[in-house]
């Protein structure tokens, strides 16, 4: 079972992992992003591509059910404007064993952060500058092969 | 062809698309950003450092020496910053 959505609206982190708790799953483990207030960050704001970014998630649920062989894999991420403390994204996936849920939960969340044509504005008081992609993101990327 | 600008990049040009009837010799990414390029300042300034623009090709990731044959829209945008 693969859910994805991209969205303006907050989403409930506990609704989300019911629905993947379903009767014989062994393991459901998720990731969820929260906005930081790195130096005086006071809010960010997310710009997609849409269609592109729907399919782009889908793939890596795809290819996370394949090879963790998932019983469920859900992502769930918020574009438009978010303050400090608010949730952006939501990666969750469900498995018969927990080494499996965990493992695909990290490939999910980041691949995301490099495949996913997502892109982060910071606010600083009166001051906007868009987010400058960092290279251990790249790394971490990678080691998925 | 639709060209599509995103972030960093539809803030620099003031629009975040455009229809362009390609001269015939552009036949990749980098030769429209080439002839994009001459055009005008603005396009110099906004694709000035190659190794920060990222492409989608028909909404599939795509390298700078990709051809542009049959291709429907082009995108244009900086490095994602997602999750």
């Amino acid at each position: 079972m693969i859910s994805v959505a991209v969205q303006t609206a907050p989403f409930d982190v506990g609704a989300e992992l019911a629905l993947l708790n379903a009767a014989g799953v062994g393991a459901v483990t998720s990731f969820t992003g929260i906005v930081r207030s790195d130096d005086g960050v006071s809010a960010i704001e997310l710009e997609h591509f849409p269609g592109m970014t729907e399919a782009s998630l889908r793939q890596l649920c795809v290819i996370a059910v394949e090879r963790w062989s998932l019983s469920g894999c859900t992502i769930i991420h918020r574009v438009g404007r978010m303050e400090v403390g608010d949730p952006i994204v939501l990666v969750a996936t469900a498995s018969a064993h927990r080494a499996s849920a965990i493992d695909a939960c990290s490939f999910l969340i980041d691949r995301l952060k490099t495949d996913a044509p997502f892109w982060k504005k910071e606010y600083r008081g009166d001051t906007a500058q868009w987010v400058q992609p960092k290279q251990s993101d790249d790394a971490r990327a990678e080691q998925w092969g | 062809m639709q060209l599509v600008y995103f972030a960093a990049i539809r803030e620099a040009l003031g629009k975040d698309g455009e229809v362009r009837v390609l001269p015939p010799h552009i036949a990749t990414i980098a030769m429209l950003l080439d002839h994009l390029t001459a055009e005008h300042p603005d396009y110099a300034r906004a694709f000035a450092d190659r190794t920060k623009l990222r492409f989608a090709v028909d909404q599939v990731m795509a390298k700078i020496e990709a051809p542009l044959a049959g291709v429907q829209e082009l995108a244009i945008f900086p490095p994602v910053t997602g999750g």
